[in-house]
């Protein structure tokens, strides 16, 4: 069973639906009961990281996660719920993510257009069970204003281009981080919703 | 690199797509639901759905074609028309959609705009203009589904969005709106210029040509169509081979 994390904050329906629709028994939890009896989370996201943090510590929630990722749980961050498990993000001010991998969120440079907005192709770094099935440069859905910067290059599955190179897919052990939408990326980010339904043993 | 996109526009009334000329003369089209699905499967990027709906009824049917949408369709979509207050936007994005437009009711209220922003994050506030040149050549801002002429200038009007939060732009022009002569290209390449953030040109489409030149000369990032599309004139599979071969940067399906 995979567990949608609902802390409040953006539009689970459409990852609930996709997952369901793949065959994977999926549910929005609300409590850490739920969280910690499933096989594997997502944390989504949409919103401002500081508001999005403080609604998973308030709910509570923020412990089962930790709980799952300690236990080795395969965890999924969507767009700004990747960007939460990271060390630190400057949007609007500094503020502490969950620090479960390296890195720091920043804001796209000047001059950009800004937010991040539509499809992108993924650049293939790392040969990794996450992008089974995938081409290379497959397009998907973005849309935000920060990105991750990251020393830790080896974790990089697959970089994006806007401006300069950013992680677009991110993994370190059980813990994977998207900065795009797969449940709005048509095919390839229903591939990609499966292939991580199946890392769930 | 990041894509063009191409946007079929439904214009939903009573739970079923109309399109009408320089925003009268409503003729029926099709089921949304069906349409959307044909879009998403021919390769649309995005899809925007406005409800033109008037009766409290008609919004019900409305919001319950969005949640069926939001089921049968794995791209994003845009939901406008109507929009009023925070409500609005709550009922609008639990309904499914992953932006919502503001067009009258941001310029009657602007501060919709940032509420709804820091509530929601900008990335899912769209600010809709209608726009119709002026004797002077330059762009008046009008509302009401272009009944009233707000004298405000749609430039100035673009810019001011962007600061109170608003992620994107949705420019149309009621001159060339279902007129299938192009869009309006200097004042897409207008806005586009004095704006950082994303531009969606509406209003004028009728042959590939038009699509190419508004995604080039005119600087937008997207663009949105109806009737070309509703009437099978041209398939979005089609335009976007073309585009592709003319180098402007698209995604392209199989």
């Amino acid at each position: 069973m995979i567990a949608i994390i609902d802390y409040g904050v953006g539009n689970l329906k459409s990852v609930y639906k996709a997952l369901n629709s793949l065959g994977f028994h999926t549910i929005i939890a609300k409590k850490n009961e739920e969280i910690l009896n499933s096989n594997a989370l997502i944390l989504p996201g949409v919103g401002a990281f500081r508001d999005a943090m403080s609604q998973l510590s308030s709910s509570g929630l923020k412990e089962g996660l930790l709980k799952s990722v300690e236990v080795g749980k395969p965890v999924l961050g969507i767009c700004l719920g990747m960007q939460l498990l990271f060390d630190k993000s400057f949007e609007d001010g500094e503020f502490d993510g969950l620090g479960l991998m390296e890195g720091e969120i920043h804001r796209f440079d000047k001059g950009l257009k800004v937010p991040h907005m539509g499809w992108n192709h993924l650049k293939k770094h790392i040969d990794d069970p996450i992008g089974k099935e995938l081409k290379d440069n497959e397009y998907v859905y973005f849309v935000h204003s920060y990105y991750l910067k990251t020393k830790e290059h080896q974790n990089v599955i697959y970089w994006c281009n806007y401006g300069m190179e950013f992680p677009a897919l991110i993994r370190k052990n059980n813990i994977i981080g998207m900065q795009f939408h797969p449940e709005k990326s048509g095919k390839t980010g229903i591939q990609l919703l499966k292939n991580f339904g199946e890392l769930v043993g | 690199m990041l894509t063009k996109r191409i946007i079929p526009c439904l214009d939903v009334n009573n739970g079923r797509v109309v399109k009408g000329k320089k925003f009268q003369n409503l003729i029926d089209v099709d089921d949304p639901v069906k349409l959307a699905k044909y879009y998403s499967a021919e390769g649309a990027d995005e899809l925007v759905f406005y409800d033109i709906t008037a009766s409290n009824e008609g919004r019900n049917i409305f919001l319950h074609l969005v949640e069926q949408t939001a089921e049968e369709v794995n791209i994003p979509f845009t939901v406008g028309g109507g929009i009023r207050g925070i409500q609005d936007f709550h009922d609008v994005l639990r309904a499914g959609a992953d932006k919502v437009s503001v067009n009258s009711a941001a310029v009657m209220n602007p501060e919709i705009i940032t509420e709804a922003a820091l509530k929601y994050g900008r990335q899912c506030v769209v600010l809709s203009i209608d726009a119709k040149k002026n004797l002077q050549g330059q762009w008046n801002v009008y509302i009401n589904g272009g009944r009233v002429d707000t004298k405000l200038d749609a430039l100035e009007w673009a810019v001011k969005g962007e600061m109170l939060g608003a992620g994107e732009i949705v420019i149309n022009s009621i001159d060339t709106d279902g007129i299938k002569d192009g869009y309006e290209i200097e004042l897409t390449k207008s806005i586009s210029e004095v704006v950082s953030i994303p531009v969606v040109a509406s209003g004028g489409a009728g042959k590939r040509e038009d699509f190419y030149k508004v995604l080039t000369e005119g600087k937008a990032d997207a663009a949105l169509a109806a009737s070309v599309f509703h009437y099978g004139e041209i398939k979005i599979y089609d335009l976007k081979d073309y585009l592709y071969s003319s180098r402007v940067p698209i995604r392209r399906t199989e």
